[in-house]
């Protein structure tokens, strides 16, 4: 410890005296590290970078995204809004393809046929067919508002969000049973 | 009479240093004579080791008392690997909000660990994830290259080329400067990012709400001169465009900033 102190002492007093002698001292010696003075060599270039990166990242696992994250309402509407538009859409196209199709294959997809066909459905399955089919068109659509409000910049604070997600879930509910019961 | 009065102020000032040893404190902690009956909590913890690559990420249970525990999750966080698994891996620096270090997933929300309260009842178990949809590098570490890439990508650092008239700062008016207000306090923890759906699916290509609040910091900046640059870059159907307002980044940010807003004034800028 003091034998230390005392090396330590002497070498900073040759740095005042003679900074000449301490530097040719330090290139030549390799326990310059004794002094405070550390070299590390940079071992990868700018250009390697990416490589070690990729290298690395093909032992890493990713990290639990969609299953782990909280259900709130400004997501899961926002999923939901996708998976009915594509629904929405879907069914469009299937019914729009097959109604062109229908005078060859000789099928009866029109409006006057798919009256009557469900006029004779029970009452029961007739609310719960017509809310099935309704209810992703009233969310979709009043949901689609609120996209539009948020892209004029408006609504957009966390009080807002939250409320007009449940408000858009309370109107798209009660307005799809109002024309189930139509 | 003047002696009597200097040498008893002498000994009031001195008075805190006979106070007893049991006022030490280094951490946040709960003195442990409050309530006898511990207050057990479960908290379940994201662990992978890089050391052994092919075992499978896995969920570690921990107990700690809440009455022996500091009220902050990165209090428990510490004393969990402080005194029950030194191995557990976390990144953390100034425990008060400012650097975003600690940024990870807690109870299914991203959030900083050290402005995260521990819920109080004890029947429910906490659950730590890394934050989602990253490359984890070991337990709650994320690796977030890719991320401070896109930063430096939009080139944040005031752009311009002509001089002040005085040849002094660049100044701007206060409501200029009101303009940066909620967006300059952002400290890039990359919670918001993170908790992003459509940054999850394309991270190599959209920016991120983070990347874009900061992009847009420097679009409402009065003294940058590269707006039309800055406006250029973004342009395309990726960088912006593939956010949807699903405004997850609103609702996480522990510093309550709005990136959904900046995004929006953004796209409002673009369109103009």
């Amino acid at each position: 410890m003091f034998s230390q102190k005392l090396v330590q002492q002497s070498v900073r007093r040759l740095a005042v005296q003679q900074p000449l002698a301490i530097q040719s001292m330090v290139r030549a010696s390799p326990a310059a590290a004794t002094l405070g003075l550390q070299k590390r060599a940079v071992t990868s270039t700018a250009a390697e970078e990416n490589s070690i990166l990729a290298k690395q990242r093909m032992n890493r696992p990713v990290s639990p995204h969609l299953a782990i994250y909280r259900p709130q309402i400004g997501w899961v509407a926002s999923g939901l809004n996708r998976v009915t538009g594509v629904a929405l859409s879907g069914t469009l196209y299937l019914w729009a393809t097959a109604y062109l199709a229908s005078p060859a294959l000789g099928w009866h997809v029109e409006s006057a046929s798919m009256v009557a066909a469900m006029g004779a459905l029970p009452f029961a399955a007739k609310v719960l067919l017509k809310t099935i089919m309704a209810l992703p068109f009233t969310f979709h659509s009043f949901n689609g508002l609120r996209h539009l409000m948020w892209d004029l910049g408006r609504g957009l604070s966390n009080n807002v969000i939250i409320k007009s997600g449940w408000t858009v879930v309370g109107v798209s509910v009660a307005s799809a049973l109002a024309l189930a019961f139509v | 009479m003047a002696s009597l009065r200097t040498t008893s102020r002498l000994f009031a000032a001195s008075r805190p240093l006979f106070r007893p040893a049991s006022f030490a404190r280094t951490y946040a902690t709960v003195d442990s004579n409050v309530s006898e009956t511990p207050k057990m909590k479960t908290f379940k913890i994201y662990r992978w080791n890089p050391d052994t690559p092919t075992e499978k990420p896995t969920m570690q249970s921990y107990e700690l008392d809440l009455n022996k525990t500091g009220p902050m999750m990165l209090d428990a966080l510490i004393r969990i690997k402080n005194e029950l698994d030194p191995t557990l891996t976390f990144r953390r620096s100034c425990r008060e909000g400012i650097c975003g270090s600690c940024a990870m997933n807690i109870d299914g929300v991203n959030t900083l660990a050290c402005l995260c309260r521990i819920p109080t009842e004890t029947t429910k178990e906490s659950r730590i994830y890394p934050l989602p949809h990253t490359y984890v590098v070991k337990d709650l570490v994320p690796d977030l290259t890719l991320f401070y890439k896109q930063y430096k990508s939009i080139k944040p650092y005031l752009q311009r080329d002509t001089p002040t008239a005085d040849g002094l700062e660049n100044r701007q008016s206060p409501e200029d400067r009101r303009k940066l207000d909620g967006l300059y306090e952002c400290i890039l923890c990359a919670c918001c990012s993170t908790s992003c759906p459509s940054y999850w699916w394309n991270q190599e290509e959209y920016l991120g709400p983070a990347i874009l609040l900061q992009s847009y910091r420097w679009l409402v900046d009065s003294r940058d001169e590269k707006t039309a640059e800055r406006k250029a870059a973004l342009d395309n159907s990726m960088s912006v465009y593939r956010c949807h307002t699903i405004l997850n980044c609103t609702r996480t940010c522990p510093k309550g900033l709005n990136p959904g807003r900046a995004i929006a004034e953004t796209k409002k800028m673009l369109a103009a």
